[in-house]
Formats: structure tokens, sequence, C-alpha cells
């Protein structure tokens, strides 16, 4: 079948003129050239068949319509073309230099004590531990007496106190807590009975100088269990699984005998060092001992169970106290203390 | 305390290297915190004991000596300077090559030998400095007269001495033989006990002095001993070299035998001069309140009627268990010696060297704890060495007063309980080994059970987990496995401010802020800063008796200060916004009892915002950055919030509002008052927020509000009202939000503030962008127009607003 001369003409001029288009409004042009909805050329001719002969009509009339659907197609392959070019022109010559600065966004952050004292929460929590909380500003029967160190005791040594200048009948009796201990005393008042799993998170103070390992103000965690059939081994687990999510899971532990009146037995625990692996040569983090001391704790003394209310022949527990910014130092190998509470952005901002 | 190896090793023998040593003790006992080598730098070779054989004068030089010294390999002769050298003498002899302390420069080098003043010197007779044993340089170290000729110095006065600090509860453990016991039970050795033998003559010390306790409260136990015709001289060197390596000073025999008696045993002795005791006489009793004695050390102090005294027929000697008096102390010209060890009331001692301010080696000793049968022991141990150092007869017997004896406790171990407690079964013959070792007299009674004497210097020991204590520390607790908690959870407590405070801090961060932590300690002048005197409970914050530095010296009752100084120090060094919060408490005192914690979140910001390419100088930050933040902070945890003009002290007036939740204002947020700013160092806008965590809590939904999102197309419309240039837009955006009709809801938001030109004098106008929903149709234009209609009118009616360009 053949196409007549005139539709073979006004398709190879369309498709030349289409062909000829190099953007957007040149297609636009093409389109109203022939398919303008009055003037379109293909319009016109669609529109002429019926001006044919009878007998003519639907030879002609289907050849027009194929040419409508293979310019509408050729348009459409064309666009297609533009689109494609205009793209590889975005990345091409257009690309952006891509290492430029991002547009700033704001963006605050946890200091790392707050962070490190989160974790630590989390790794306890995760153990059935909740968080109690307790005062700052203490009486000395919660932070002393009631963890067994009455007055006159030389134990009152192992913590220099910042006293409150509120007398009491006379007395001085109002301090900062020196640590987190008196809340173990607080939680078990308010605790009818046993089981008890807290950690009490808080600052505690000291009246001392500061250097690179020792500030004046200090963050604690403090932990509680108290239950029927709790043991050391427990304490150990418990401390293990903690220092393995802080400092990694391929550490190790281990107790040594130390002495706090409110525990019996008393421990420090110490990880292995993490930064020397224990060969021993001038490690700064651990002196070359191979062990990182990192809390003290123990098994609480009966007498405090039985202060409680418990029958401390069959309920036994566990305390231990660890300083959650040593434990930040250690992690982040941060060299001075003393930059914690600083406040200086450009130490905060890393962390 | 300091630890001498040799010591130690009179009483135990120790073969393993000094780390493991370390290590074990560490584990068991106390804490190593390090260790000296004494003779590291010695060589072997070069440095060895000579005896000094001949003496002659230096032809060229008065001050000069000839010496021939014999070190094993045939007589050598050296020029010496020393005014103490003598013949017989047994002295440290250094040849060239050994490396010495320069005794003028003080700096090490290896010995180079030289002819001096002509004459040549085979090597050097070595003085202390020269050893790096000390600073003396005066003459040379004389040995002991056993001294073997040609042995190595290293292997002669070589030692270790530990740095190590002991327990509060363990006073057995400020003496050698303490540790002695306990090296002992760790590695399984047998322990030597020290020599106590002595002879007595036929005076009777009964017959030369009484004493009577006046206060047996206080004083538990007294002995008194006496020793006659001593004569008083140096303590042999091994005994002064001793005494150094714990770091106590040499004085004379008497005195250095107590000192060392004390540092063997734990047990502080006091020496008197007997002849100087008024009365013959010795009263242990309460001093009266305000009476004085100059003690030893040359200082006069006052004693209250809790403080015990020792006395004579007339008045104080000393004060019991912390130092002696000046009155009747021993010195060279000492005669007889009146010896005293004594046990006191631990809290007592105490109490008296806290008050005094005067903590001595006696006092940190006896405040700890001592075992009442010690002063005996250490009578003998001490008679022992008084009859071999002193050249003095010990009178017969003791005075003993024993008012504070008491039955020897036993204490029952249940095996089970051991159990309880570590966590692990610990073999019957392990128990009995560890406890026997340390001491204690255990029996194993069948089926289950330790009856346990605990030895008479543990005092520590009062229950059964005491010396389970004992037991899993020499056991070890390496042996401990590790375990996990069993049993039911407890119920948790509810703690909605804690929760609320952790959101709160974590929205703070995710809006660009900076957490910080300040010192909650304060001082007077900067808190008065932002606290007016007119807020009596601020401006009376709770103050510290000893505060670390003066700036730290009251709690802080607004965390205002802290944020500007952190600000402050901050824009020092930072460019741009700076953008930083806290959150803690303020510290509200409250009369007798323990202040509120009040948890606060403050935020203070400034500066200029970053452009586009980080770097500082963009638009300024100002008010409506704080009060964003606080929106947003707000919106975070579904508090619906209201701002309200404030005058607030330290605030700029104009442009600070109060934070409010429902009726009650929950916080503060505006620009700081630039005089206040400037006392802070800051002189750029800075604005500050302030919101009181606690209040927030009582305003918190119980979930959030919720409304599903309508299914049919909401419409907008832009409308500008003119208003009083008083009339605040919160309130027109308000009326806008609640105005309701049927089903149809608005929501509106404010996107221009226009005064000026078309707008009359003490107009402004509001441009208000309403889109209007209903969630049950489509709305046509003619719903619109009339619940537009409707909220014209009321906005016309209240604020008397009018619609613009209609
Ligand atoms: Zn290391």
């Amino acid at each position: 079948m053949s196409v007549e001369p005139s539709l073979e003409g006004l398709r190879e001029e369309a498709l030349a003129a289409l062909a000829s288009a190099s953007n957007e409004a040149g297609l636009e042009q093409w389109r109203i050239t022939f398919f303008g909805r009055q003037e379109g050329r293909m319009t016109a001719l669609l529109r002429s068949i019926k001006d044919r002969r009878v007998d003519e009509r639907a030879t002609f009339g289907a050849n027009a319509n194929r040419l409508k659907q293979e310019l509408e197609g050729a348009l459409e392959a064309k666009q297609q073309d533009l689109k494609d070019a205009a793209l590889k022109a975005l990345s091409t010559d257009s690309a952006i230099d891509v290492t430029l600065p991002g547009r700033p966004q704001v963006l605050g952050r946890l200091h790392p004590v707050t962070q490190t004292m989160r974790d630590c929460l989390k790794a306890f929590g995760d153990m059935g531990f909740r968080v109690a909380e307790g005062p700052e500003v203490e009486w000395d029967r919660y932070n002393f007496d009631g963890v067994r160190i009455p007055e006159d005791h030389p134990a009152r040594d192992m913590w220099d106190t910042i006293w409150v200048n509120t007398l009491i009948e006379g007395k001085r009796h109002m301090l900062l807590r020196t640590h987190t201990s008196p809340n173990q005393v607080r939680v078990l008042e308010r605790t009818p009975a046993p089981p008890v799993r807290v950690v009490v998170p808080g600052k505690c103070y000291r009246q001392e100088a500061t250097d690179a390992t020792h500030e004046w103000m200090l963050t604690q965690i403090e932990g509680l269990a108290v239950d029927e059939g709790v043991r050391m081994t427990d304490l150990k687990g418990v401390l293990y699984e903690w220092s393995r999510q802080m400092f990694g899971s391929d550490r190790k532990i281990i107790f040594h005998h130390s002495y706090f009146p409110f525990v019996e037995p008393g421990v420090e625990m110490a990880i292995d060092c993490f930064i020397c692996r224990g060969d021993g040569r001038a490690c700064h983090t651990c002196h070359g001992t191979g062990w990182i001391e990192i809390l003290g704790a123990g098994m609480v003394h009966p007498e405090i169970i039985e202060t409680a209310g418990y029958d401390s022949s069959r309920v036994t527990g566990f305390a231990f106290g660890l300083g959650v910014e040593r434990v930040a130092l250690l992690r982040w190998g941060i060299e001075d203390i003393r930059n914690f509470y600083a406040n200086d952005v450009r130490f905060l901002q890393q962390f | 305390m300091k630890l001498s190896l040799n010591w130690l090793r009179e009483f135990v023998d120790v073969d393993l290297p000094v780390p493991e040593l370390a290590r074990l003790l560490i584990d068991a006992t106390a804490e190593v915190e390090s260790w000296e080598t004494i003779g590291a730098q010695w060589d072997a070779q070069r440095i060895r004991v000579a005896e000094v054989v001949a003496v002659e004068p230096h032809p060229n030089a008065d001050r000069l000596r000839l010496v021939t010294v014999e070190a094993g390999h045939g007589r050598q002769q050296v020029v010496c300077g020393a005014p103490n050298v003598a013949v017989g003498q047994k002295i440290a002899f250094a040849t060239e090559g050994a490396e010495l302390v320069d005794g003028h420069t003080g700096e090490r080098a290896k010995l180079k030998l030289r002819p001096i003043r002509g004459v040549e010197s085979a090597g050097m007779v070595l003085s202390e400095k020269e050893l790096g044993l000390s600073e003396n340089h005066e003459g040379i170290l004389v040995l002991r007269p056993e001294a073997p000729i040609g042995r190595p110095l290293v292997e002669e006065l070589g030692d270790i001495v530990f740095d190590i600090s002991t327990w509060a509860n363990r006073a057995d453990l400020l003496g050698v033989l303490g540790f002695a016991r306990e090296t002992a039970a760790i590695t399984g050795k047998a322990m030597r006990q020290p020599a106590l033998s002595h002879t007595q003559s036929a005076h009777k010390v009964a017959d030369a002095i009484t004493v009577e306790i006046e206060d047996p409260d206080l004083c538990r136990r007294f002995t008194a001993s006496l020793i006659e015709n001593v004569s008083i001289g140096p303590s042999p060197q091994w005994m002064q070299e001793r005494l150094q390596k714990s770091g106590m000073r040499p004085i004379n025999n008497v005195v250095d035998i107590t000192n060392y008696v004390m540092l063997e045993t734990g047990q502080p002795l006091h020496a008197f001069d007997y002849d100087l005791v008024r009365g013959k006489r010795i009263v242990a009793r309460r001093a009266k309140q305000g009476e004085k004695l100059t003690t030893l050390d040359g200082v006069e102090r006052e004693f209250d009627n809790e403080m015990l005294l020792i006395c004579d027929g007339e008045g104080p000697v000393g004060i019991a268990g912390v130092m002696g008096g000046g009155n009747s102390e021993v010195s060279a010209n000492t005669r007889n010696v009146l010896l005293e060890i004594a046990n006191f009331r631990p809290g007592s001692i105490r109490r008296t060297s806290a008050y005094l301010k005067l903590r001595t080696e006696a006092s940190l000793r006896f405040e700890k704890g001592l075992g009442m049968e010690m002063p005996e022991f250490a009578q003998h141990r001490a008679l022992h060495l008084f009859e071999a150092l002193t050249g003095g007869a010990v009178a017969a017997g003791l005075v003993d007063m024993y008012p504070g004896r008491e039955p020897r406790k036993t204490v029952v171990v249940e095996a089970a309980r051991i159990e309880q407690v570590l966590g692990i079964a610990v073999p019957t013959e392990d128990v009995r080994r560890i406890l026997t070792d340390l001491g204690f007299v255990c029996h194993f009674v069948p089926p289950g059970k330790y009856s346990v004497q605990p030895p008479d210097w543990r005092p520590d020991i009062e229950i059964a987990d005491d010396v389970i204590e004992d037991i899993g520390r020499i056991y070890g607790y390496d042996k401990l496995p590790t375990t996990m908690l069993r049993g039911v959870l407890p119920a948790p407590e509810v703690a909605p401010v804690r929760e609320l405070r952790e959101r709160v801090r974590d929205l703070a961060a995710a809006l660009g802020f900076q957490e910080t932590i300040s010192y909650t300690l304060t001082d007077m002048a900067r808190l008065k800063r932002m606290v007016p005197e007119s807020d009596t409970l601020r401006s009376n914050p709770l103050g510290v008796v000893n505060p670390v530095a003066a700036q730290h010296a009251y709690l802080r009752t607004s965390l205002r200060p802290s944020l500007l100084e952190t600000y402050a120090l901050n824009r020092r060094n930072i460019d741009g916004a700076l953008r930083v919060f806290e959150v803690g408490f303020e510290y509200l005192p409250i009369e007798a009892d323990l202040p509120h914690e009040g948890t606060v979140l403050c935020a203070v910001l400034g500066g200029t915002r970053e452009t586009r390419w980080a770097q500082a100088g963009g638009e300024r930050l100002d008010f409506f950055d704080a009060k964003g933040a606080v929106e947003s902070l707000l919106r975070g945890i579904g508090v619906k919030a209201a701002f309200a003009p404030r005058t607030e002290f330290g605030f700029l007036e104009g442009h600070t509002a109060e934070v409010r939740a429902g009726k009650e204002a929950v916080g503060v947020v505006g620009q700081v008052h630039p005089d206040h700013a400037a006392m802070f160092d800051i002189d750029e806008p800075v604005f500050l927020l302030e919101l009181r965590v606690e209040d927030l809590v009582r305003h918190l939904p119980e979930r959030p509000e919720y409304s599903a999102p309508s299914k049919f197309p909401e419409v907008r419309q832009d409308i500008a009202l003119l208003v009083d240039a008083a009339v605040p837009a919160g309130r027109v955006l308000e009326i806008a939000r609640s105005h309701r009709s049927g089903s149809i809801s608005i929501s509106a938001g404010l996107f221009d503030e226009y005064r000026g030109k078309g707008v009359p004098e003490g107009k402004k106008s509001l441009a208000l962008r309403l889109h209007f929903q209903a969630n049950d149709r489509t709305l046509t234009d003619g719903d619109v127009a009339k619940v537009q209609q409707g909220l014209v009118v009321r906005l016309s009616k209240e604020l008397g607003a009018e619609l613009r360009g209609s």
C-alpha cells in the first residue's frame, strides 16, 4: 500500500522540522505548526478526510491517522531525547563541586558526662536496674552514720566533706553528699520488702584540690541489689556485663580487696588495660600494671540490711559506686578531668 | 605506709619477683601504690663492702687523709676528706667507673679517678649522698661491723621500699608484722616472730612508778616499764636505715627503739625521762577545760574536757595517743627511761587529733583500733631492744592497768553463709588454713560450722561476714565465676520530673544548643548579677563552711549566671552563633531542712546566624530565636504555651516574656539587659530562656492530643487586619485559632506585621493566613465567606480590628 504523495510530503517535512528542533520552544513551535487546533497542518489534513470522495475516504483516512500516530510518536521520542540531553548536561556541564561545604544546620550535643551516664544507666537498665535519685545536699546521718561511718571513725578521711553552713540545734548536720551511697539508705528506707534493684546517678562533692584526675564536683552512679540469693558472683557478673558494654566485649575484670564500711566483703574492681593490653611498658592509663582501677563495690553490710527491716540471715545484697567522669576519661582517652566542667564548647562539641 | 622488703623478709621468706608480690598484696591485702628500689644503680662489681685498715695524714693537705682499705682483693689507698673515717670501720668502697651521685652537684656520673693534691687514689669511700641514699654528705656511710668484706653493696644494703596505703579499719597493717602475716597467708610460707627475750634486774617497776586510770572508758589499758642507766647515743646503722626507709628521722637510741617497735608491730610507744616524771606517778584522765601543755613539737596546746591526758604527779606530760609533752622528753641527759605502751578508745584519739589538728604516727594507729594484747607484746619487744642497744637494765615486771579487758570473741561462721555471700563453696581445709595463717583460732564443727576466734590484733572482725571477707580475699576473688541476678524485678519508681528532664535535654540539643555542666557552687556577687534582692529566697543561698575556693562558696539558686558565664567564656573563642544550655538544679533554701533541688533548663543564645559559607556575620539571632526554641521545645513535649510581656530582673523590659502553660508561669524568655550582660563581659545582645521542669510536668498531656487529618481539602484565605499598635498579635491569633463554626475549624498563622506608610498612626497591620477546613465535606466559597465574616466580626468586637482594604 502506497502512501499518498501529499501525505508523504507532509511526513518528510514534519520529520525534518522535528529533527531540527533543539529545545522545548522549538518543539512547541513544531507542535503548533502541525498539530495546532486551528491551523495545524496535520489537523487540517485530518479535517479534510471528510472532503474526500467516498471511495477514497477509508484508505485516506487510515493513512492520515497512521501518519498522525507516527508524528506524535516522533514528537514524544524527540521530547525524551531533549530531556535526556538536558539531564546529561545537568550532570556534566552543570556538575557541582560536592566538596563545597554543606549549608550549616544547627546541631547541639549532649555533654560527654551526660552521654556516658546514659550509656551506663542503659547497661544497668538492661539488667533490670531502675533509676532512683536522691538529694545532693544531704544529712550527715545518711551520708555517714547510715552507711556505718559514725563521727570519729577514721573512714571519714576517705571523703573530704564540704559542709553546709546551716546549724540544726547548734550542730552542723547538712553537707554536700560525698558519694551516692546515702541513697542506698533512702531507697531501703522506702522499700518495705525486697527485692531492690536500683542505680542512683548524681553529683557528689569532695573538699579536695583538683588536678588532671581529680575534680571536687563529680558524678557517680551507685548500684544496689538486695534480695534473697544475691551473691558476690552476681556482683561480678553485673559489673562484668557493664564493663563489656562500656569498654568492649573482650574486657576482663578482676576484684581485689578493699574497704568501705558499708560493705562486707569490700572490693575494688579493675578492668584489663585496653590501651597497652598489659604489655607493661610505660602505659599512662594503667601505669604498667595492666589493670585499670575503675570502681568500688561489695556485699551490703548485714547491719544495713537489718536497719532496713529485712532479715539479714536470708536477704543479702551488693552495692557498687562508680565515677562517671572516670569512665568518660577512659573510654575516650581524655587526659584531663578538668575539661568536663570548664565548659569550653570547642571541647564539648567533639563528643 | 612505707614497707621495706628486707624488713619483711626478717619475718617471712619471700622469693617472688617484686611486681608479683605487689600484685598479690593488692589483690588480697592493701593498695600497693608504688615501690622504690634502693641500690638499683649500684654496680655489683664496682661498689663493695671494704674495711678501713689504716688512716694517715695527707702530705699536702690538712683536711684530707690517706685511707687504706681492704676490699677483698688486697689493700688499696685512697684520698678521703671525711671527718668520721676511722680504722676498723666497714664502709662502701667504689672503684673507677662506678655510677655515683656527685656530692657537690647532685648529678649522676661515672667515677673517674685522678690524683688529689698530688696523691693517686685507687677509689672512693662513699657518703650516703654519693650512694643516693640521702642528702647527707657530712661524712662517709659506716656499715654494720659484721658486713662481709668484698660483698657487693647492693646485696648488703639494697632494698625495695613499697609505698602502701592501708585501710581505715586495719591498724595492724601499719606494722611490718601485719604485712608479714598477710604475706605468709597469701604465699603459704611460715611466719617468724621477732625476738622478745630480755633479762630483768633486781629493781621492780612497781616500786618505781604507780599508774592510775581515772577514765577507763578512754584508757582501756596502760602498761609501764622502766629501763635504768641507759647510755643515750645514736642507734645502730641498721636501725637508722630502716627508720629512714620508713620515712622517720633517727634521733637517738631510745627514741629510735620506740619508733622502730611501732613500725614493726603497729603499736605506738612513748618514752619518758623517768627522772622528769614528778611524783613518780602516772595518771590517765580527761583534761580540765582549758588545760594546757607544750608538746614535743614546741607548740602550746589547749584541751577540752573530752580529751585524754597522761599526767604525772603534778600535771600533764602528754596527750594520750597523740603526742608527748616537752616537759618529760627523753634527752641526751636521760639516764632512766619510763616506757608507756597503752590502748585508748579509737574514737577519742581521733576526735582529739582532729580538734587539735595534730595527726601523728601514733594517733593514726590508735584511731584505727589496736589489739588489747599489743601493749604487752610491744613492751617485751622494746625491752629486748633496750637491753641490747642502750646498755640499760630492765626493771622486773610490768605495771599493767587493764580495766578494759574483754573476754575473747568467738564468731560462728556457717559454711552455708560463706556460699550465700560469696556464691561459691570454699573447701573446709582452705578455710582452716587461711584463718590459721591469719592468726585466727578456727574449729570446724561438723557438719557445716566454724567456730572462730579472731586474733587480738584484729578488732575489726565482729561478725561472720568479716571472717568471710578474710576467707574470700585470701582464697582469691579470681576464683569467683560471674553469674547473673535471679528473681523478680521490683516495680519501677515513677519519676515524671526525671523523665521530662531527660526529654527536655534531648530536645534542647536537637534544637542546636550545646549542653554544658557548670559547678553548682558559685559566689554571691555572681549570683546577684541575675537575682534581685527582692527575691528573698534566691538572694539568700545556702553557703558552705569550707568551699574549695571563694568563688564556690554558695549553692546556686539560679542557673542564669552559670550560663551567661559559659556564654562569655566561649565568646572569646567562637565567632558567630552561640547556643548553650544546662539542665540542673537550683538549690532553694528551706528553713531547718534540706533545700529544694529544683530542676531547671536554662539556655543562652546570641551572635550572628551562620551564613551559607558557615561563616559568622549573618543576621543576628534575636528574641524570636529564643522564643522559637521555647515554642519548639514545648511543642516537642506536647505542652501548649502562651507568652505575655514580663518585667524581670536582669532582663530588658519590652523584650522579655513570661512563658505560660495554661494560666501558670513556667519560665521566662527574653533579652538579657545589656547592663547585666556587661557584668559578664558580654557586649552583644544575648537572650536567655529558662523553663522550670517541675512546673512543666503538671501540664504534660497524658497522651498527645490527636485528630485524624481531614479527607477534604482545606481552603486558604489571606486577610489583613488593622488593629491598635498595642494589641498583641498573639491575642489575634488566639481568637482566630479558637474560632469554630459548626464542623468548620480555622488554623491561623501570622505572616506579616507592618506599621508605617498606608497604616494610620497608632495602628498596625497584621497579615493572617487562614486555613478553613471541615472534616465532613468539601467547603464551598459560601461556607468560607460565612465563617470568615463571623471571625472578623468577633475580632472587631473584641479587639477593635477592622479588615484592611475592605
Ligand atoms: Zn596499660
